[in-house]
């Protein structure tokens, strides 16, 4: 570790800190419809949505159609994604000439894009016309971010409001949120992203001649391998720069190319790293600051900042650790950080992002469901890989995705509230709400969910010879592979130990169920959590009030995530990266 | 409820349209007016043939050039299959791969340590550099290859050193096919 790569990581959260109240108080009025300095601009083509669609934006929807209209915006979207990519051959903008993709890859897909997963079977390059990539897996980056936020908003509201049903137009949180907070954003930050080297354009592949030809072994269809003479680069293009930053900005993060983040074209240099790291967290960070706000108690949102940076602060110093410590089965190979190398482990590392910038992107494209990697994570050491793991089993609650960090971190409120409460003996209360059995249940169900898919498809992985046949690794790291696989897409975080062959029937069709019923039982439980709780009276506080402020909160806040996920997760951890790095301190190859 | 049906497949077709057609149109023409260069690729052009982009790597194995790192993109720098070896640090083929390497490189120059970047491969595949260490190991074979003197070949990688971004963002590097091409212009490679 060295003293330049820390202060570039805290530079990223002084960043971090200094957006969150301006983006927190921006948005609070967008979605209480408050004026803007961007009105002018976007009313009109607000009120043109609404009467092309047939909203009635006066309209105040309960939790449950709320929901219904939700899970219908969903279903036809992830169909027409489906469509596009099962005609894109016969649709403009595909100068490669790709064809259309097959069923199950298609069905995967347009799962994995509508889930805020994107979880990718297949490699942009080789497979996805520049028709789908933008209007169909740029498209669902805008609304499947903009459902997470919207739902974040919806148990905002359940908190600040009582004694009602209604909880806002799903239509109007939808609209609103895709122009007023991720359009402007996405407008500058394209061109942001350009300018260091970011392509942006539709046309085909460039065909360039080698400084120097290269003689390289192919193997044939016939299994057999033959020296060849390659004179030629084809070098892929497209529109990247206006999917690249809705990729961060909306935590989707599915790449452009297949390398991601990592590709030279969608991340060309450090300042370009640094800005999407940046974009990552920023709109999270801001929720929870509109949490604060919108119930009238700022000092909560900054608590549960607080216990957000607390966790990232952990994930980035363990991962920083043990991959600037270097891979040791490596013999004869200088891995110690100087002024003219970074040292540490660079399998699957890129030069201009050396360690802590590779560790950074790790901890917060995990913390958040964003999963875009700017190193493949398969090939970080045993406790390195692990961080990022964790990260997203403990829910992606470290700011998490936008909205989904949210939701999720108020479940974690309420069972660490509740919690409280029983230890003292008294009904729990929050903001004052009272905690009841309904809510804890509501709870409860979206944290086992998880649970239960993550190990039990897992388990069936592991011993099945159609789980399997698609390991890369032998050893613990074949259990890490597998383990994160159905971690990643039950998180809808979609990064993966890349060597784990995701496209076969199994993975693909567990997969997207995977990704269906972490993204959906979660949705539902947070809808009726919120309806339950805009119903209740709001108590004013008194002496017996457990305080959801200060530090106290935090820590009981950070202890409850720990705990329930490592009681839930540190049996099958120990099985995989745990006992790899043992294996691999004894110098044990597999 | 059926109300809530017909707007879903309006909402998604208008919006489509809006965020999936007329944004990303309108970016790539701003990007073509305003950054015409880097939103084609930073394409190297030398008398009227393409010979790569600035900001991807290709393979190098001549005794004259600096060499990139190892790829795993397709059969080596193909950036229609980019990616990583996807080995993790316990695997029996990344061992073998990196000693196999080792022993190669230190036979070809020295039987210093081998600066870790030039035996491992990149998250794409197409790194377009390495550390400065890495061109450092590799001056004096370059030099004696091309009978140029070593201070010449060290002021020229010197050149294409790039420090951190803004004096503190990322890694210092060294753009392989940019040297590369420069040492071709300054001498023709055997």
């Amino acid at each position: 570790m060295t003293a330049n790569g820390w202060f570039q990581i805290l530079l990223v959260l002084a960043v971090i800190l200094a957006v969150t109240k301006p983006l927190g108080i921006f948005i609070t009025r967008v979605f209480n419809r408050e004026k803007t300095s961007l009105d002018p601009v976007l009313r009109p083509i607000e009120k043109l949505v609404y009467r092309l669609t047939g909203v009635d934006e006066r309209h105040d929807m309960r939790w449950t159609e709320y929901t219904v209209a939700m899970l219908f915006f969903g279903g036809v979207s992830m169909a027409l994604l489906y469509l596009i990519q099962r005609t894109q051959q016969w649709l403009p903008f595909n100068p490669q000439k790709m064809v259309n993709v097959p069923p199950a890859l298609a069905f995967n897909t347009a799962v994995s894009f509508t889930t805020n997963t994107n979880w990718q079977n297949y490699s942009g390059e080789s497979a996805m016309s520049y028709f789908t990539q933008m209007a169909g897996l740029a498209y669902h980056n805008f609304t499947s971010a903009a459902t997470g936020i919207a739902l974040a908003l919806v148990i905002i509201r359940g908190l600040a409001r009582k004694e009602t049903d209604k909880l806002g137009n799903f239509w109007v949180d939808m609209t609103r949120c895709m122009l007023w907070v991720l359009l402007p954003l996405c407008l500058v930050g394209s061109l942001m992203l350009v300018s260091q080297g970011v392509v942006q354009n539709l046309k085909p592949y460039t065909t360039v001649a080698l400084a120097e030809s290269q003689t390289v072994q192919v193997t044939g269809a016939d299994g057999k391998t033959s020296a060849q003479v390659v004179h030629q680069q084809v070098i892929a293009q497209g529109p990247v720069a206006s999917q690249e930053v809705i990729k961060e900005l909306g935590t989707n993060g599915g790449g452009f190319f297949g390398a991601n983040s990592a590709h030279p074209f969608e991340n060309p240099t450090p300042f370009s790293n640094f800005f999407e790291m940046v974009l990552i967290f920023a709109i999270s960070s801001g929720l929870t600051y509109t949490l604060g706000r919108m119930t009238g108690s700022p000092r909560h949102g900054w608590a549960v900042w607080a216990a957000m940076v607390v966790l990232f602060l952990m994930g980035v110093t363990t991962a920083y650790w043990s991959e600037a410590k270097g891979n040791p089965m490596l013999a004869g190979v200088d891995q110690r950080a100087s002024a003219l190398q970074p040292g540490g482990n660079m399998e699957g590392k890129e030069v201009r992002f050396g360690i802590a910038n590779s560790a950074l992107f790790a901890t917060m494209t995990s913390d958040t469901s964003c999963g875009a990697v700017n190193s493949q994570h398969d090939s970080f050491t045993p406790l390195g890989g692990m961080v990022p793991m964790i990260n997203i089993m403990l829910g992606e609650v470290v700011f998490g995705g936008v909205g989904s960090g949210l939701y999720g971190v108020v479940v974690f409120v309420i069972l660490a509230v509740f919690i409280a409460g029983l230890m003292v003996g008294r009904t729990p209360e929050y903001l004052g709400k009272k905690i009841e059995c309904y809510d804890v249940k509501m709870a409860m169900l979206s944290i086992l969910i998880m649970t239960f898919v993550i190990l039990g498809f897992s388990a069936v992985s592991v011993v099945q010879p159609f789980g399997t046949s698609s390991i890369s690794n032998s050893g613990p790291h074949g259990l890490s592979q597998v383990l994160y696989a159905y971690t990643s897409m039950v998180g809808n975080n979609g990064s993966a130990f890349g060597g784990l062959n995701g496209n076969t029937t199994w993975y693909n069709t567990s997969g997207a169920v995977a990704m269906l019923l972490g993204r959906f039982f979660m949705h539902i439980p947070i809808l009726a959590i919120a309806g339950n709780l805009a119903k209740k009276k709001i108590a004013p506080a008194s002496a017996g009030t457990f305080p959801v402020t200060g530090a106290l909160f935090t820590v009981l806040l950070v202890s409850t995530i720990l705990i329930v996920s490592a009681l839930t997760f540190f049996p099958a951890l120990s099985l995989g990266p745990i006992l790899e790095h043992l294996l691999m301190s004894a110098g044990k190859s597999f | 409820m059926k109300n809530n049906l017909f707007i879903a497949m309006w909402f998604t077709l208008v919006t489509t349209v809006m965020f999936g057609l007329i944004y990303p149109l309108g970016i790539t023409g701003l990007a073509q007016v305003f950054f015409h260069d880097r939103a084609n690729g930073q394409l190297i052009e030398k008398s009227g043939k393409l010979m790569g982009s600035r900001i991807i790597g290709q393979a190098f194995t001549g005794p004259g050039y600096f060499h990139s790192r190892p790829s795993s993109a397709g059969t080596g720098y193909d950036p229609t299959s980019s990616g990583g070896s996807y080995l993790g640090p316990t695997n029996k083929h990344l061992i073998e791969r990196v000693n196999g390497d080792v022993k190669r490189l230190q036979e070809e120059n020295s039987t210093a340590p081998i600066p870790v970047d030039l035996v491992t491969t990149s998250g794409s595949g197409l790194d377009p550099d390495i550390s400065p260490a890495g061109a450092e190991f590799q001056i004096p074979r370059v030099a004696h290859s091309r009978g140029m003197k070593e201070e010449v070949v060290r002021a020229l990688v010197e050149r294409h050193r790039k420090g951190r971004d803004l004096g503190f963002l990322g890694e210092p590097r060294v753009n392989v096919l940019e040297l590369n091409l420069d040492l071709d212009s300054l001498h023709t490679a055997r």
